[in-house]
């Protein structure tokens, strides 16, 4: 059986998961634009020119889309059927999680959802706002 | 047709499809650049060009050359995924056009179903920009897709019986083609009785997983001079990527096919209006659909209604797919290639029952990663 998949950080993106281990949702954020960027970059791919910085995620978003898994790869078969969803974060930048504390049959594009680190690896998945 | 005659397909062929165990994919590439040379009447030993992504190896196009004795003027290992090979013979054109070459060959062959290569995801340590998606156990790559279908769903009400009219119409178009991998009828409700995948996609919306390869070669206008077949030519070529990974595509409903599809049709002058037959990768049912948006062969949000009523059957007033696409003809992994050849086949007449009657305007698209890239090419013949 293959080890379930887990992030190996880099000089980049060490910030973020160091975050994660402590509970934080953390975003980068353009010192010259403004905007918010995820995943993590050593450039802004807004306006190029700006200092990208860490800044805490309110840690709230809503469904920008999901599916329900059925056919996992091998490492997860035992936990289908589960939801995978695209979040967009308050902050306007959208990543991919795991919905958590919710049936799969109720989840809707456009629900609200907050973070919910967790698991092993520990993760950002997300839940329904509460 | 406005664009200068420049470049035309001059050959076409497939290897061996389905499961060819115990043959090589870099065998499948050479027993396909063999016939499609052959039909061109040319040799390896007339080829300056290679072109070729995948084939499970380290620089294709180099490993083609090598093992075909071929050591080309000008070189492509360009790998954007399936579409790759549309993108190709883009390359091609520009090629010709500049006097770097003038007979180019472009390959592809892949074993993934005899040899048992294809995986959902691997697991383990999961490095680079991938990082962020690939810990969350989402089946590559029809997760990706199904996470676009839900939400062209949620946008434009599309239903999962419009999906499957694509499923049903492509398997009526795979048998008429004998060489297609499934030939048996199937209906809507099949298609919905079939098991989940990921929602909303059942194991009927999806591709299938088979061996094979396929070769096209391009000639330069002086070339095709002496051909024995009519030459399809090059009309107008584009291609463009918005992203990688899903999560960071800009739109969920729109696929850089809206920048390859525009590019190709301004240069060639023409408009989906002028398209007799279609052949696009079809991945999965819902990149048929937002294929047909980006394209301009349908207004956004309309394709669910657009492919309704079986429209893109045979007898049907829009030939989509005509070989049986990659849902239900061949899908070795990159499946670009495949619309090349079926447009070429159906531009020459030579499709027999499928043939759509007096096509002259034919269009390819390559769809590559998750929606990621785009490639297109109009073809015209004389």
């Amino acid at each position: 059986m293959t080890e379930r998949a887990f992030p190996v950080a880099d000089a980049v993106t060490t910030p973020f998961w160091e975050g994660v281990a402590e509970g934080v949702l953390r975003v980068q954020r353009c010192g010259a634009c403004g905007r918010h960027v995820f995943y993590p970059r050593a450039v802004c791919p807004h306006c190029t020119t700006g200092e990208l910085a860490w800044v805490e995620a309110g840690g709230g978003g809503r469904v920008h889309s999901f599916t329900v898994v059925h056919r996992a790869p091998a490492e997860y078969r035992e936990e289908a059927p589960y939801v995978v969803a695209l979040v967009e974060l308050d902050e306007g930048v959208r990543l991919m999680t795991r919905l958590v504390d919710v049936a799969p049959a109720d989840v809707r594009v456009d629900m609200p959802v907050e973070v919910a680190i967790q698991g092993d690896p520990r993760l950002p998945y997300f839940r329904p706002r509460r | 047709m406005g664009a200068d005659r420049v470049a035309a397909i001059a050959g076409v062929a497939e290897s061996d499809l389905g499961d060819v165990a115990p043959k090589t994919a870099m065998q499948l590439q050479a027993e396909a650049a063999r016939s499609a040379l052959a039909e061109a009447g040319l040799t390896f030993a007339d080829v300056d060009a290679v072109l070729s992504a995948g084939g499970e190896t380290f620089a294709p196009s180099m490993a083609v050359g090598e093992y075909l004795g071929i050591r080309p003027r000008y070189t492509d290992s360009t790998n954007i995924g399936g579409s790759s090979f549309v993108a190709h013979a883009g390359h091609a054109y520009r090629a010709i056009e500049a006097g770097l070459c003038e007979v180019a060959l472009i390959t592809y062959g892949s074993t993934q179903r005899s040899q048992a290569s294809r995986s959902l995801g691997r697991g383990g340590g999961v490095r680079g920009t991938a990082q962020f998606e690939g810990v969350w156990g989402l089946p590559a790559p029809v997760g990706a897709y199904a996470l676009a279908a839900t939400r062209h769903m949620h946008e434009y009400g599309t239903t999962a019986e419009q999906l499957a009219e694509v499923a049903v119409a492509t398997r009526a178009w795979a048998a008429m083609n004998p060489r297609a991998f499934m030939r048996d009828p199937i209906t809507i409700d099949d298609v919905l009785g079939s098991r989940w995948i990921a929602e909303p996609l059942h194991l009927l919306d999806c591709c299938l997983v088979t061996d094979g390869g396929g070769a096209v070669v391009i000639v330069s206008r002086e070339r095709a001079r002496d051909l024995r077949l009519p030459p399809v030519w090059i009309l107008g070529h584009g291609e463009s990527h918005t992203h990688l990974g899903i999560a960071s595509m800009p739109d969920l409903t729109t696929t850089p096919a809206v920048h390859s599809g525009a590019a190709a049709f301004g240069m060639a002058g023409l408009t989906p209006a002028d398209v007799d037959v279609t052949e696009l990768y079809d991945s999965f049912t819902i990149t048929v659909l937002l294929t047909l948006e980006a394209l301009g062969f349908c207004g956004r949000g309309e394709s669910g209604a657009f492919v309704g009523g079986q429209r893109t059957a045979p007898g049907g007033s829009f030939p989509l797919n005509t070989n049986g696409g990659g849902l239900s003809y061949c899908h070795p992994g990159m499946y670009g290639i495949f619309t090349l050849i079926e447009a070429t086949r159906q531009l020459r007449g030579e499709s027999g029952p499928r043939q759509v009657d007096g096509a002259r305007v034919a269009l390819a698209n390559g769809t590559g990663g998750v929606l990621s890239s785009a490639a297109t090419v109009v073809l015209g013949r004389d």
